[in-house]
Parts: C-alpha cells; sequence; structure tokens
C-alpha cells in the first residue's frame, strides 16, 4: 500500500508527479479490492439482501407458489394476533430459550472451570465433554427417541433403579419442553465450552496472584477477576445462545412434529408447516419477520444492557 | 516478616519431606476434581455408548433389562443388514458431494474475500464490513422463504445445488470474519517485498497470503465440513428423491422405530456420527484452535 512512498530513489522532483501516481494506484487498489470482495457483495444481494427485502413485500402478500401473489395489506398482521398457534409456539419458543440458554450457559462456564484446572488426562475429559455437540442432530434424535422412550429407554429404567418414578419425557405435555431442554444441555460441552476455556485460559495469572496477596478466597477471586474479564466472552455466549435457540427447529420436527398437545410446537417448526406443507409463504413471511423482530429485540436489550455488565480491558 | 521466613524454610522441608508436604485438603480437593470429571463424563457420553452398545446388539438383547452395555455376541452384521432397510451408500456419497464442494466453496471464498477486507483499501470498506459482521446476528429464518423460491425459479430444486452454490459467495460471514483476523496478524512487509518484486494483489494472495493462512483455513474447513455434514433443514427444503438425499435427511425415517427397529436404527445412526468422531480425533487441535479464533469476536 506504501509501497510508492517508500522506494528510496524517489527525488524531490518525483515527488510531486508521486501523488499523481499514487492516486492511480489507489484506483488499481480499490478495483482490486471491489472483485476480491465481489463474490461475497454478490452473495450478500442473492442471499440476504434481496431475499429479506423479498420477504419484506412477501408478508403483504397471499401466495401458494401456484397462482401469482395477490396483495393482501395488513391482512397477514392482523392474522399474526388472531392465530392462537402464534401465540403458542412463541411461548413454547420462550419456555425453551428463557430456559436452555441461562441453564446451558451455566453449565459450559462450570465445565471451563473444570477443564482449565491441572489434572491428568485433561484433553480426554474435554473430549468427553464436546463429543456429543458433535452429533449430528438426526443422529442425536434417533438415540435420544430411544433412550427416552418411558416402556422400554434407558431412562426411566435408570430413574427406576435409583428409586425416582419413571417419566414420560418427550410424550407428555407437562414434560415435554423440559426434556427438550435437558437435551441441549447435553451439547454444553461443545463450542461454547470451548470459547469459555479460551476466555479464561486469556485472563493474566497476575491478577490472581494480586487478588491472593490483597487476601480475596477463591469465591471473592471468581466474582471480582474471572467474571469480569470473562464478561465479553460470556456477552458473545448470551447473543449468539438467544440467536440459535429462538430458532429451535429440528429436534421438535424430528421427534414430536410439535407435539403432544402443540407443547413443542416451536416457532419455526410452526413456519416451516405454513411455509412448505400449506405453501402459504407470503404469511410464513410475515411470522419469519415477526420472529426476525423479536430475536433482534432481545439483541439489542442484550446488547444495551452490556454497558453496565461488560468489562472491556482496553477502553 | 514471618512470611519471608515461612516461604524460605518451605523448599527445602518439602524437599526432605518429598510430594507428602502438600496439606491433606488438597489431597481431598484432588479427588473430588477426579470424581467429578469421571461421573460427568460418564453422563456426557453415556447416549453415544448406548448408541453403539444397541448397534451391536441381537434383537433380543435390545429390550433386555436391566441393560446389556457390552453386547454378546457382537453383531457387526447389524451394519450390513440396516444397508438394505435403506440406500444409506447411497445417502452416504451424496453428504460426501456436497460437503466436501460447499466446503472447498467456502475455502476458497472467504480467504478471497477476507483478503480484500484485510489487505485492500477501497471507499467504503469499513461500512461493508460492517453490513457483513451485522449478517452474522441475523438469523437464518427471514431469507429462507424467498431464497427457496429463488431456486425454485432458476429450477435447483431436488438438485444439489442450493446446498453448494451459495458457499462459493463469501463462504459465511463467520469465516471471513476469522480469515481478515488472521491476515491482520500477518506483517504488511510481505506484501511490500512481494510488490517490489512486481507481484499484484493476485500472486500476492495466492503465494504468499494463503500458505501463512493454513491453519485458520484447515479450521474453518473443518468447522465448514462438520456443519455441511450435519445441516439438515437445506437438504430438508430442497431434496424430495430418495436417491438424492442427504444422509442427514435420509435417515429422518430412523428416528421412529416403524422402518426398522431398534439396534438398526442405531446402527444407521452410527454411519452418520461416526464421520464426525473420526474428524474429531484427526483434527482435535484444530478444533480447539479453530473455536478459539472464533472467541475474538467476545473481545
Amino acid at each position: 500500500m506504501a509501497t510508492v512512498t517508500r522506494a528510496p530513489q524517489a527525488g524531490v522532483l518525483a515527488r510531486a508527479a508521486g501523488k499523481r501516481r499514487r492516486s492511480k494506484l489507489a484506483i488499481r487498489e480499490a478495483i482490486d479490492g471491489y472483485i476480491f470482495i465481489f463474490p461475497w457483495l454478490l452473495g450478500f444481494v442473492l442471499w440476504t439482501a434481496g431475499p429479506m427485502l423479498a420477504s419484506l413485500w412477501l408478508a403483504f402478500t397471499r401466495w401458494n407458489l401456484f397462482m401469482p401473489p395477490e396483495w393482501v395489506g395488513l391482512d397477514n398482521i392482523r392474522q399474526l394476533f388472531a392465530d392462537r398457534f402464534v401465540g403458542i409456539s412463541l411461548w413454547n419458543t420462550a419456555y425453551y430459550t428463557f430456559l436452555s440458554v441461562p441453564l446451558g450457559i451455566i453449565a459450559s462456564l462450570i465445565l471451563a472451570l473444570l477443564c482449565v484446572q491441572e489434572m491428568y488426562a485433561r484433553a480426554w475429559f474435554r473430549t468427553f465433554f464436546y463429543m456429543p455437540s458433535l452429533t449430528p442432530a438426526v443422529a442425536s434424535a434417533i438415540v435420544w427417541f430411544w433412550i427416552l422412550n418411558p416402556e422400554v429407554g434407558l431412562a426411566n429404567m435408570i430413574l427406576k433403579s435409583i428409586g425416582l418414578p419413571p417419566s414420560q419425557w418427550i410424550w407428555s405435555a407437562k414434560t415435554s419442553k423440559a426434556t427438550f431442554v435437558l437435551m441441549s444441555l447435553w451439547g454444553a460441552g461443545g463450542n461454547r465450552m470451548i470459547i469459555f476455556l479460551a476466555g479464561l485460559q486469556n485472563i493474566p495469572q497476575s491478577l490472581y496472584e494480586a487478588a491472593q496477596i490483597d487476601g480475596a478466597s477463591s469465591w471473592a477471586q471468581f466474582w471480582h477477576v474471572t467474571m469480569p474479564m470473562l464478561s465479553p466472552v460470556m456477552l458473545f455466549n448470551v447473543v449468539m445462545g438467544i440467536i440459535g435457540s429462538f430458532q429451535v427447529f429440528t429436534g421438535a420436527f424430528l421427534m414430536t412434529g410439535g407435539g403432544p398437545a402443540n407443547s413443542t410446537l416451536f416457532t419455526v417448526l410452526y413456519l416451516y408447516r405454513l411455509a412448505f406443507e400449506q405453501f402459504n409463504m407470503g404469511y410464513a413471511s410475515a411470522l419469519a419477520w415477526l420472529l426476525f423482530f423479536i430475536i433482534l429485540g432481545f439483541t439489542i436489550i442484550q446488547l444495551r444492557l452490556a454497558e453496565t455488565w461488560v468489562y472491556y480491558e482496553g477502553g | 516478616m514471618a512470611t519471608a521466613t515461612a516461604t524460605e524454610i518451605r523448599p527445602i522441608k518439602a524437599r526432605m519431606l518429598g510430594r507428602r508436604m502438600k496439606p491433606w485438603p488438597h489431597y481431598v480437593k484432588r479427588f473430588f476434581l477426579y470424581i467429578i470429571m469421571i461421573a460427568l463424563s460418564v453422563i456426557f457420553m453415556v447416549p453415544l455408548v448406548w448408541m453403539l452398545s444397541t448397534s451391536l446388539k441381537t434383537q433380543g438383547q435390545v429390550f433386555a433389562h436391566p441393560p446389556i452395555w457390552i453386547p454378546r455376541p457382537i453383531m457387526w452384521q447389524n451394519y450390513i443388514e440396516v444397508l438394505s432397510v435403506a440406500p444409506i451408500l447411497r445417502w452416504l456419497s451424496n453428504t460426501f458431494i456436497v460437503t466436501v464442494s460447499a466446503t472447498l466453496g467456502t475455502l476458497i471464498s472467504s480467504s478471497m474475500v477476507g483478503f480484500g477486507f484485510a489487505r485492500l483499501r477501497f471507499p467504503g470498506r469499513g461500512f461493508l464490513f460492517g453490513l457483513l459482521l451485522a449478517t452474522m446476528m441475523l438469523p437464518g429464518i427471514v431469507t429462507m422463504i424467498p431464497t427457496f423460491i429463488l431456486f425454485k425459479t432458476i429450477n435447483w430444486l431436488d438438485t444439489f445445488l442450493p446446498l453448494i452454490v451459495p458457499s462459493y459467495f463469501g463462504g459465511g460471514a463467520y469465516n471471513i470474519f476469522l480469515v481478515r483476523q488472521f491476515y491482520l496478524t500477518i506483517p504488511t512487509d510481505f506484501d511490500d517485498a512481494a510488490r517490489i518484486d512486481g507481484a499484484n494483489n493476485w500472486t500476492i494472495w495466492l503465494r504468499i497470503m494463503l500458505p501463512l493462512n493454513a491453519p485458520v483455513l484447515t479450521a474453518i474447513g473443518i468447522f465448514s465440513f462438520v456443519g455441511h455434514w450435519n445441516e439438515f433443514m437445506g437438504p430438508l427444503i430442497y431434496l424430495f428423491t430418495e436417491e438424492k438425499k442427504t444422509l442427514a435427511l435420509g435417515l429422518r425415517g430412523f428416528v421412529d422405530p416403524y422402518l426398522a427397529s431398534y439396534h438398526l436404527n442405531m446402527a444407521a445412526a452410527f454411519y452418520l456420527t461416526l464421520p464426525m468422531i473420526i474428524i474429531f480425533f484427526f483434527g482435535q487441535r484444530y478444533f480447539l484452535k479453530g473455536v478459539v479464533m472464533t472467541g475474538i469476536t467476545g473481545r
């Protein structure tokens, strides 16, 4: 970039001409720059910006893919508020999110705190914790469906053998959502734990030494050294966790199909049905935007709240 | 003062008494730490072990009570038998085609776009990069329906193209971000030296940056592979014909044991899981490094 100015032979006279030459080089660099990012730029238009605009327009139409789309104004939005399945699915999704995200984050943090300790076979333990998150969603649905079987499944066999009452798990409206939360916790040792682990390893040891000299207990060290230093990583995990878990789909689609009694009808599952089973593209787009605004709202709240609890070392 | 003398004496005493010098609560703590780690490992591994164990049982042993953990005899033939229930090998090769093609696209385009953002100056770079970061937080669900309609209009439904082609256009905001961060750690002296020798930006990217970028590209390659391998919703929306399905989509019918019985279901699930386990063991350090690199985002 700065090659021209650096050329040592460039005399005083050349300097005047250099400015023109530099701007020529700058133009060439800019052209190259656009060429290099062109794939993303085109992809952004084709698969992000374009679809978003299209979906915004679709939200005000009725369209079943076969007939031409018909402009219906605010009908879809009105229907969103009248449709009881929208309410049910949002409630289910919120219930799932607000249990699975905090519990999942606490679990990941505890696992990371354990994995950061010096011990034998540490890499093995970390591998065991990480493995479930690598299991493809379909494979884990297959194995959980078998484990949770109320009559012959392993889960109830274990519960009975230690004297606890068996559960209906995903087959009862009372326990189905909690079971999905439990299954999501199985993946707590995944990338989120590793991110925490990296965050923990980045904390300078000198901070702990200073705290120890001041007589801080391990508990005090955790709250006054570990947590503040970990807070940027925590924010990242919370924001990404909420975005991901509001879009929960595969498990419920495969295992319960939204049942029993719509207790696991999550919003994306309902949306999938509207769009790809009933071909109600307009209304489904309206629901997608509703979900988008809800997720956006939570993300903005998170980022605003972050100013009060996230500690940035640099500033 | 008292502490000063204590620390002076300690090493001598410790040397004399060896390891026993550590106070006893230390060993109690260690003991509990290992107990907790082992218990948690068991909890996390039980579903996978149960999958493997069930997949190797005879039908009679599947429902045994109390549960049998080590099947006898070990029914390796279950893995052959399940192939006759569904075209699993076909699905497996479909998945390979989609996953490898998409991963290749992700690598090429993210390293290229990342180079543009990290090394070349052009008007609007800051704004466009901000836009790119914003798309990381965009829930995929808003763009799903129009994207489906787009692919339907150009007659790409029931082909692998919708699952592959988008990877060649950017390769994901996350990956571009990672590559760019990595390029930024490479001193610009390399570029300058090459420029003096008459290299243009393409040569610099291909000959200098790509080789230096191998660690981050390996990590991205692994993540992209795992991501595409596990993907369910894309194939669900775009693929219909039985012979065109990916393994994840094809195994949909194996959740409920109406197609086969549990031991065959578990064998099918293991076909899908095993490649992930293999990749993890070979690429373990890249996995961990890769995730750690994403941790930059939090800072």
